[in-house]
């Protein structure tokens, strides 16, 4: 059973992390949570994006966040990614295992994972 | 939508996008009824915004001119035999005590009842998405209460996001720990 105290501990440790974070993520990975990204199967993405981050540790390095409808509802789920001094990156009808694909490939080594991308002649 | 707990995620985006600062989520069961509560302190809706949110093209959103989100959980209330109420009480006419309850009641044993699927996944997200804001999540049946509030472990935090990887495990098992037991 988890208890309170083992939160307790968990603050402790991250205390001083947090303090360090703050301000120093040089990339955003954005995932489409509105009605259309949700119904399209948005959340199972969200959480293995942020799993994927993690297992990586890259958490330094990348804010993981949510945003409403980007306006291409027939492509969600959506992922975005924004990184400084870059173009920004759209992934399109994502699922959980191609999501940790992008983190393992694009976030992580730097390479872009074309097969899901979307370009304007695609449209 | 296929689970229950996506609709959910879906209507409190509105709530948090209401600047709600506290934003409850119960999930009762009793019997063959199923009933959703969203009660938020958000800025509310006036009377003729009210009207028009079960309007499948009334939408906040810019980028498209419908919106599902009510509409759907009404429809999928209303299948079963249900009902979806909204009570709003907007900023202007209540400065002291404005929001929004958005309460939909299933009949559980209807062949059309959407399975409330994965709410502690629901939960998370949220918690993820909206570290500064809080919730407090009732899910109460005949066999068991489970409960999370934000507000508890904001506390504890000290300052520690809410969305902090650790942090979000750890609620993750806190909730599920609670359905076992």
């Amino acid at each position: 059973m988890k208890t309170l105290a083992e939160l307790q501990a968990i603050k402790e440790k991250m205390k001083d992390k947090v303090i360090l974070r703050e301000g120093v993520n040089q990339l955003r990975i954005v995932v489409g949570m509105a009605t259309c990204g949700i119904a399209a199967g948005a959340r199972p993405v969200l959480n293995a994006i942020v799993e994927a981050v993690n297992e990586n540790g890259l958490q330094d390095k990348v804010t993981v966040s949510q945003t409403g409808c980007i306006g291409l509802c027939q492509y969600e789920p959506i992922v975005e990614v924004f990184e400084a001094g870059k173009d920004k990156v759209t992934y399109v009808k994502m699922d959980a295992e191609k999501a940790k694909r992008v983190v393992e490939e694009h976030i992580k080594n730097g390479k872009v994972v074309v097969d899901y991308t979307i370009s304007l002649d695609k449209q | 939508m296929k689970e229950l707990s996506l609709n959910i995620l879906d209507i409190v985006e509105n709530s948090v996008k209401a600047g709600a600062a506290l934003t409850e989520i119960s999930v009762v069961e009793e019997g063959d009824t199923l009933t959703l509560t969203i009660t938020d302190d958000g800025c509310g809706m006036t009377e003729e915004v009210l009207k028009s949110v079960t309007d499948p093209f009334y939408t906040t959103r810019t980028t498209r001119k419908v919106g599902m989100g009510i509409p759907l959980l009404k429809l999928e209330a209303e299948l079963t035999g249900g009902e979806l109420n909204i009570v709003s009480r907007h900023i202007t006419e209540h400065p002291l005590d404005h929001g929004t309850t958005v309460t939909a009641v299933f009949m559980k044993n209807h062949i059309d009842f959407t399975p409330l699927g994965d709410l502690v996944s629901t939960i998370i997200t949220l918690i993820q998405g909206h570290p500064d804001t809080d919730f407090r999540f009732v899910h109460k049946t005949e066999k068991f209460e489970v409960v999370l509030d934000t507000r508890q472990l904001r506390e504890v935090l000290e300052g520690v996001p809410l969305n902090t990887y650790e942090v979000i495990k750890w609620i993750e098992e806190y909730i599920k720990d609670q359905y076992i037991n």
